[in-house]
């Protein structure tokens, strides 16, 4: 497991501290250079952020994604952290994903960890469906206040005229 | 209201068989003259200094909807300078204003207040339709936020094709504004 | 009485937009509304108490085009021109991320000619897109002098683009696989004399603008951005590196050919609106730099790998980030192996700095609302997508 392959040697290292913590509640999902994922379930994704923030140096979010699977009936989101404190780390990104059922999609929020992900988290609310709960503001951000439609990054949702 | 002013009144006598009283007396048909001769004096001059006044001092209200208001914004710089036109940014209340340039997309969310907007500018006012999405919606056409267009929701005056319209272009939709202006009959 | 209070409330609640003023006295809900005598439409939902802010509300939304959703309706080459308009003013800021997501998706390698005209070209966006800032800025404070020579020195700047890539702000220039065309050959040496009599018109705005004792009330000790407040709440750009985070993308992670140009990354520590201001001012020297040394440096060669009608990659997700005029600027492409990508996701450092914003104005006076918000680098075309 340890075994640097194709010159990842610090992309292992880093996926071997996380697993050894988690071990099976965690699946790195892919390794690339200067680029890992993780998927985690949404039961310990507030664990992870904290730990990936405080033990790894982790600390700059960058964005937070929803992406609609409507054939896996599921809905993921994906955090993107970077780092600005520790050296060794700073051209990398961590991204974790959060798998939820798209007929039911919600999960805790991670304004406790890091602050910057209320906006983005607000825009995943109301451009998919996605609940986050202990949210102090779940609100409309940039469709109008008048809409009226389903949430529109969905796959079911189609630009009139170019239904496909 | 000159015109009136001015127009002879006939008397209206006893009898309407008699006729020597309709026919106008020598004072009726020189004041009639006159006026006729005041209104095409002044009437036209007035109306021409009054538009004049307001082509040269268009007053844009500061509208930066979307990317046109770079080129906007380089029209008003040094190089292109729409001030030597008169148009200069009031950078007060929408009161003092009277001409609206709508700069580039205009969203489902935004339109309500476009038009309030609008409704807030005093008479006389203009609208300039800046760039293909204020015109037809442009390159976002299709999305699900965007209007089509603009002149369903204000009434446009003149539009300027462009994505974004070099400052000059710009410079030619004012000027075409003025020529509309001198057109235009003084009420 | 109180049942007539409540109908009231539930009433008010239900008109869209509209906010409630406080139970307790005193607190008053000012709407700096869509439109306002400054940058493009964005509201801020403010309470005021007396003249200090209690808590501001960003209301973004207002020029929200759906970027994203169109993303997946077009395939790869036909996306560059509107995914290029969010930030007109530095559109090869915002499309460098996107072309080089594409590359890697496509696994194609770009020649090295082309690296170097897109990093001239980056280099020259950003400067044009931090002379547009400070003279929005000078607005602001009611500087017309700062209004008018930035704008002057801009469309020198703009020649030199407009020269290369044949459109004065909206390029589309970069492909991915390269540029679009070469620069002609008289590019080398007028940009030479362009960029080294604008390094010497950036003197000039010290004494003017920086060292002006206005400008200086207004702006220093004002909105203090402190280290872990920056890094927590995701800010990013000039805005972090004012707050003294030496974090900048063209060093931590070099994309084509910045790694072998020597430029220095500037920081402060004081975190206030100034030294937002002068952190820009201080990284147009370090471009000009950059520019000189690349136009020293450029090979010759091809300048574009052509690509075939509908170019497609496999199944694969790339996230990339470039160092855009205003931070970071990353893009996430999902894609499924079809000509057209399934998700694009742009993350802009104009969004990023929404928590900021609100975080900075509490407690803030209100007359320093324009200083703090616009020395946060927001534009509203580009936190909205």
């Amino acid at each position: 497991m340890s075994q640097s392959t194709d010159g990842l040697y610090v992309e292992n290292v880093l996926a071997d501290k996380i697993n050894s913590r988690f071990g099976d509640r965690i699946k790195v999902s892919y390794l690339k250079p200067r680029r890992i994922r993780i998927d985690v379930s949404k039961d310990h994704v507030l664990e992870l952020a904290r730990f990936v923030r405080d033990e790894l140096g982790f600390d700059h979010p960058i964005s937070v994604s929803g992406v609609d699977y409507p054939k896996r009936s599921t809905i993921e989101v994906v955090y993107h952290i970077g780092s600005c404190s520790r050296d060794e780390y700073r051209s990398f990104v961590l991204a974790f994903a959060v798998h939820l059922p798209r007929d039911n999609p919600v999960m805790p929020t991670l304004i406790p960890v890091y602050r910057g992900v209320e906006y983005h988290e607000r825009e995943v609310f109301e451009m998919l469906g996605v609940v986050f709960e202990g949210h102090p503001r779940l609100e409309r951000l940039l469709l109008p206040e008048d809409w009226a439609d389903i949430p529109p990054l969905l796959k079911d949702f189609h630009i009139k005229g170019r239904e496909e | 209201m000159l015109r009136e002013l001015l127009t002879p009144k006939r008397e209206s006598k006893e009898s309407v068989l008699s006729d020597h009283h309709d026919r106008p007396t020598n004072f009726n048909v020189l004041v009639g003259k006159l006026s006729e001769v005041l209104v095409k004096a002044i009437d036209a001059p007035l109306g021409y200094a009054i538009n004049w006044g307001r082509l040269w001092s268009l007053w844009p209200v500061h509208l930066e909807t979307a990317c046109c208001s770079l080129e906007f914004g380089a029209a008003s710089g040094p190089r292109y300078d729409v001030e030597r036109f008169g148009i200069i940014e009031a950078f007060g209340s929408l009161r003092q204003c009277d001409l609206m340039v709508i700069q580039g997309t205009v969203t489902r969310k935004m339109a309500p207040r476009v038009r309030m907007i609008y409704d807030q500018m005093p008479d006389p006012k203009y609208v300039i339709a800046m760039g293909a999405c204020a015109i037809t919606g442009g390159l976002y056409f299709d999305s699900y936020n965007v209007l089509p267009g603009i002149d369903g929701v204000i009434p446009v005056d003149v539009y300027v094709p462009g994505c974004p319209p070099r400052p000059e272009t710009l410079i030619q939709g004012c000027m075409l504004l003025q020529e509309k202006i001198k057109r235009t009959r003084f009420r | 009485m109180q049942q007539e209070d409540k109908a009231l409330k539930d009433r008010v609640r239900e008109i869209p937009g509209l906010q409630m003023e406080g139970e307790d006295r005193g607190i008053l809900t000012l709407s700096v509304g869509p439109q306002h005598p400054g940058s493009g439409h964005f509201r801020l939902i403010i309470k005021v108490d007396g003249d200090i802010i209690a808590e501001a509300l960003p209301d973004p939304g207002y020029v929200h085009r759906g970027e994203e959703k169109m993303c997946e309706y077009r395939n790869y080459i036909q996306n560059i021109p509107h995914l290029e308009r969010p930030m007109i003013a530095d559109s090869c800021g915002i499309l460098y991320p996107y072309v080089l997501a594409v590359e890697e998706l496509l696994g194609i390698q770009v020649p090295e000619r082309a690296k170097y005209i897109r990093v001239i070209m980056a280099e020259i966006n950003r400067c044009i897109f931090e002379l547009y800032w400070l003279a929005i800025y000078g607005i602001f404070l009611g500087h017309s002098t700062m209004f008018m020579w930035p704008m002057a020195d801009r469309e020198l700047l703009i020649d030199l683009a407009e020269m290369a890539s044949g459109a004065r702000v909206t390029h589309a220039y970069f492909v991915p696989g390269g540029v679009r065309n070469d620069i002609p050959d008289i590019f080398v040496e007028k940009a030479t004399k362009h960029v080294k009599y604008f390094r010497s018109r950036l003197k000039e705005y010290e004494s003017i603008f920086y060292a002006n004792p206005l400008f200086q009330a207004r702006t220093v000790n004002v909105g203090v951005l402190r280290r872990e407040d920056a890094i927590n709440l995701g800010a990013t750009g000039p805005v972090l590196r004012a707050s003294g985070v030496e974090h900048d993308i063209r060093k931590a992670e070099p994309y084509d050919v910045y790694d072998e140009m020597d430029f220095k990354v500037i920081t402060m520590k004081e975190g206030d609106s100034y030294a937002r201001a002068y952190v820009p001012w201080l990284e147009m020297y370090e471009s000009v730099e950059i520019i000189l040394q690349a136009l020293e440096k450029i090979p010759n060669g091809p300048v574009r790998i052509k690509l075939g009608p509908n170019p497609k990659g496999g199944v694969a997700e790339v996230f990339k980030r470039v160092e855009a005029a205003r931070g970071e600027l990353a893009y996430y492409i999902v894609s499924d192996g079809n000509p057209k990508p399934y998700r694009v996701k742009l993350s802009v450092p104009s969004f990023r700095e929404l928590p900021v914003m609100a975080h900075l104005l509490k407690g803030a006076k209100l007359a320093d609302m324009p200083s703090i918000y616009w020395s946060m680098n927001y534009w509203p075309v580009e936190a909205d997508r």
